[in-house]
């Protein structure tokens, strides 16, 4: 089979990187082994968490920072077109590059953000919400959500909290076993007549006086539907809070993102993962992978989209760090006491690791670049994005950057 | 904790590892006024920092004849009186290759000699009984070595002290003694949460600190000789030999590998470390090194498995009373009177020995301490269960009894009914292999009770509520030692927030079981740091994005 771009990995760089080709008509495939770090994502995008001004920054940041690389005046270009290029997927968010904004983590902790889904409550000030009643909701047995931690953050932007949990019949049959309390199951379950159910009684249940309500993120897994569904029986408005262990609001932004990118005519190929390929003067010529077996997959283009360790772009054994699709080159440092820092909550200079690229991305095999392979994402290191916030970004941006320069 | 300070206690015993627990239910068996301190958690020095090893001694048959006894012995008691605590998985001693054949037969003949008992097999047999075993092997012999779990045999002494009256404080340090001329009388205390200090009175004063123990008899004026050795372990991901695995050869590095529910360790290194590094014990990359290395070499099959993390511990290695030079070092038991050797009455120091000799340490230390008080009792730790190792026809019959007083307080609805299990979900049986009896007492009692925190352990709701309520937990490292929540493959990732929201509730303050919670993340990533490759660190990866990403707690700049 043979494609304009072929992109390895489905996750948020992945997709970006495909939406893009796709829209300028490319035959375009993504190979994604299914989850991504999106299926764990906050639910708000961070281009430099740090910064009150991102874009401000940008000029500052070393020349290895994937953003140096893009160019600051191009980082600026492509940030604002973020917010229009989600929406068209059914993505709708928050926010503006100029200026972060804030939101409150599961651990009732206020943190800054660039764009932050609809579902999850924004402000602009720590006293823009001061004065007014919330309610925090948690479904009944459900231990992924800590309404304590909540009431913490509600205290320190003045907000009036009283907390109260909720359940129905149906939620009632998820208990029975001692696993099935998760967000996705009770995503699952929170749909159609059961998410009327659910309307009702917390409409039942919330004080007339109360200014909006907060509770966990475990409604609207493969669209937003029963979200305004929700918001539309309610009597005052509803926000989410991110959950821990995993993420509704994130699994629906891939899904639809993935659903964005097939309508676009994009192919999709789910549950492979490349096992290998051949890099022939300079040249990524084919790619195989497990399902296909002896049919190679061959391009003009390819994009290397794999994530950083946990989602396996970047592997590591006893001595070394390495990339295990194609034995890319990697820039680490060499004695594995300099992996780590001592102090669990410094920033850990493993995070730092990733791809060399040249200065168009192009990742380098046997000390040469490779010409028609470019790599995106948290693969490609060179940021800390823990240390800096700066992950979401990294990965939209650098794959907006790659797919539109490919001709 | 509240407790009397115009009583006068027969005893007050410093330390809540193995020895102090032991002590502990030793004295409070022999009828004594007990009191125990304890400067954190239960098992958080050495005791929880080893192999979990049940020697059977013959590690030390050809170096030191009485250690070896002395192994033998204690290692056939527990067996017995901890049942709950010990699992008989048998040992090898295998030699290698590059090893002296010849060694073999002297290590048999002084196993014979101190009372093990062995059996000497062909590498083909070995291979047979235990698929993990480096198969170049030239010879093995087997021994009645075990795994034994520190942190239950330490809780289940606890429980048993309590039981017989003694009372436990723990998260309080000793900061000084009283003294009336040359006697102790008892000791002067802060608390390590909130800085409160008081004072507790005794006859006695057993000082079983471990390592900790040459600073607190400082304290008291007097002077031990002490060496802290560190000795550095790894835990594999899962188990990957069923028996015990040791090298023929003299005692050396890491050539032990040790199953353990649902894990195996390798272990350990030996370093010298100055004292006043006895509080920051980090693996090296170097140790880690050694610890693969040697391990391989026992169970090449180490190559290839995830390790969860790396941890150390210190030894109390105590210098002869008659050796001022301090390079005779003792390995057996010391059990100092103070009196005598120093002329400070009713001061006893008991260190020196190893967990498997805690129960020995207990019994000497608590001899010596009747005999000072003028008390005639005997000793009866060696044949009496620990709680939860009981025969099941006595449980029954306590049980019974227990419930007829329910009936009689009119709660028979709370505990008689909910107590009677019919099926045995997976987590009741995890809970049931780390409580033995005593898990009966986790009753689900309340909404939600059967929801798991812990996937990897199997650790309900109901048994971290149990933990709270009956077991001296006040953070979510003490949680984990007394149910194994997070010490499985995500390491704490997942339930840590979840614990920690139930943990939050009950001690009503979430500002301070947030900070718990980063406490307690962070020194899951510090046993993680020096292992940080492979699944390891893609695990701390997503540990990293969770916590700090999602979570939003903050990294230091």
């Amino acid at each position: 089979m043979k494609f304009d771009t072929i992109i390895i990995g489905g996750g948020l760089s992945g997709l970006i990187s495909g939406i893009i080709s796709a829209k300028k008509g490319k035959r375009v495939a993504i190979i994604s082994t299914g989850q991504s770090a999106l299926h764990f994502s906050s639910g708000s995008f961070e281009l430099l968490s740090k910064e009150n001004n991102p874009l401000k920054a940008i000029d500052s940041l070393p020349a290895s920072h994937p953003y140096s690389k893009i160019g600051a005046s191009r980082v600026s270009e492509l940030a604002n077109k973020v917010p229009e290029l989600l929406s068209e997927a059914g993505v709708a968010v928050t926010g503006s590059a100029e200026s972060n904004h804030l939101n409150i983590t599961p651990l009732g902790k206020i943190k800054t953000g660039w764009l932050t889904l609809n579902d999850f409550l924004t402000f602009e000030t720590m006293t823009d919400l001061k004065g007014q009643k919330a309610e925090i909701i948690n479904i009944k047995g459900y231990f992924d959500f800590y309404p304590e931690y909540i009431a913490l953050a509600l205290r320190k932007l003045e907000v009036e909290a009283k907390a109260q949990t909720i359940t129905i019949s149906e939620l009632e049959r998820l208990r029975k076993n001692s696993t099935e309390m998760r967000a996705s199951n009770i995503a699952r379950a929170l749909e159609g007549k059961s998410l009327e159910h659910f309307a009702t009684e917390l409409n039942r249940i919330i004080s007339p006086t109360t200014d909006f309500v907060l509770m966990p993120a475990v409604i609207g897994l493969a669209n937003e539907k029963p979200l305004d569904t929700l918001r539309s029986r309610l009597k005052c408005p509803v926000y989410f809070i991110p959950t821990m262990t995993s993420s509704v609001p994130g699994i629906r932004t891939q899904l639809q993102l993935v659903t964005h990118f097939e309508k676009l005519g994009g192919k999709f190929i789910l549950g492979d993962t490349v096992t290998d390929g051949i890099i022939e003067n300079g040249k990524l010529r084919s790619i195989s992978t497990s399902n296909l077996g002896d049919n190679v997959l061959s391009a003009d283009n390819f994009i290397l989209a794999t994530g950083s360790f946990f989602s396996k772009g970047l592997k590591s054994n006893f001595d070394k760090v390495y990339e295990p699709v194609f034995d890319l080159k990697i820039n680490y440092l060499e004695h594995r006491s300099e992996w780590y820092n001592d102090d669990s909550y410094a920033p850990q200079p493993y995070m730092n690791f990733g791809l060399t690229i040249d200065g168009d991305f192009h990742p380098i095999y046997e000390d040469k670049a490779v010409e028609n392979m470019y790599a995106v994402g948290s693969v490609i290191g060179g940021c800390n994005p823990l240390a800096e916030g700066c992950g979401a970004g990294v990965a939209i941006l650098t794959a907006m950057h790659v797919a539109e320069k490919i001709s | 904790m509240r407790y009397n300070n115009t009583k006068v206690y027969d005893v007050i015993i410093i330390g809540g590892g193995a020895t102090g627990a032991g002590t502990a239910r030793d004295c409070a068996m022999r009828g004594l006024s007990t009191l125990l301190i304890e400067r954190y958690d239960f098992t958080a020095g050495a005791t929880g920092r080893n192999h979990g090893l049940l020697h059977s001694g013959a590690r030390y048959a050809v170096t030191d004849q009485e250690s070896a006894t002395e192994c033998i012995i204690e290692n056939r008691i527990l067996r017995k009186i901890a049942r709950h605590c010990v699992e008989d998985t048998g040992g090898l001693f295998i030699t290698l290759p590059e090893d002296d054949l010849n060694y073999q037969q002297k290590f048999v003949d002084s196993c014979t000699l101190a009372g093990i008992p062995t059996e000497t097999i062909s590498p083909r047999e070995a291979l047979i009984l235990e698929p993990s075993v480096n198969p170049a092997l030239i010879g093995a012999v087997k021994v009645p070595d075990g795994a034994v779990d520190p942190f239950r045999l330490t809780t289940a002494n606890v429980i048993d002290a309590k039981m017989h009256g003694a009372e436990i404080i723990t998260y309080n340090e000793v900061i000084g003694f009283l003294k009336k001329g040359t006697q102790i009388t008892g000791v002067r205390y802060r608390s390590s949460l909130n800085g409160t200090e008081g004072v507790a009175q005794s006859k006695i004063v057993i000082n079983a600190g471990g390592i900790w123990g040459a600073g607190i008899a400082q304290l008291a004026g007097v002077k031990i000789n002490m060496f802290p050795a560190k000795g550095s372990l790894l835990i594999f991901g899962h188990r990957v030999n069923n028996m015990v695995i040791n090298r023929c050869r003299k005692p050396a590095n890491a050539d032990i590998l040790v199953p353990g529910d649902t894990i195996c360790l390798i272990g350990t290194t030996s370093d010298r470390v100055p004292y006043d590094q006895i509080d920051r014990m980090e693996v090296t990359a170097d140790e880690v090194d050694i610890l693969m290395r040697e391990g391989q070499l026992l169970a090449p099959e180490l190559a290839r498995t995830r390790i969860l993390r790396a941890y150390a511990g210190v030894r109390p290695l105590v210098a002869s009373d008659d050796d001022p030079s301090g390079r005779s070092i003792s390995r057996g038991i010391v059990c100092l009177d103070h009196s005598e050797r120093d002329g400070l009455d009713g001061f006893i120091t008991i260190t020196g020995g190893k967990l498997m000799t805690y129960r020995l340490m207990a019994e000497w230390a608590t001899d010596m301490a009747c005999k000072k008080l003028g008390i005639d009792a005997k000793c009866e730790t060696a044949t009496t269960p620990l709680p939860g190792s009981e025969e099941v026809k006595e449980v029954k019959r306590k049980r019974r009894q227990r419930a007829k007083q329910y009936i009689k307080d009119f709660s028979y609805g709370r505990y008689g009914k909910k107590s009677h299990v019919i099926e045995l979900s997976t987590e009741q049986k995890a809970a049931a292999e780390r409580h033995g009896t005593l898990s009966k007492r986790i009753v689900n009692k309340n909404y939600g009770d059967e929801a798991l925190v812990c996937e990897c352990e199997q650790v309900s709701v109901g048994e971290v509520n149990y933990a709270i309520e009956e077991l001296h937990v006040h953070n979510l490292i003490n949680l984990r030692r007394r149910t194994r929540m997070g010490m499985g493959t995500c390491q704490g990732g997942i339930c840590a927030c979840r614990a920690a929201g139930i943990l939050g509730r009950a001690g009503g303050c979430p500002q301070e079981s947030l900070k718990d919670l980063k406490v307690f993340i962070g020194e899951r990533w510090k046993g993680m740091s020096p292992v940080a490759w492979g699944e390891t660190l893609e695990e701390m990866q997503f540990m990293a994005w969770l916590y700090q990403g999602v979570g939003g707690i903050d990294l230091k700049q």
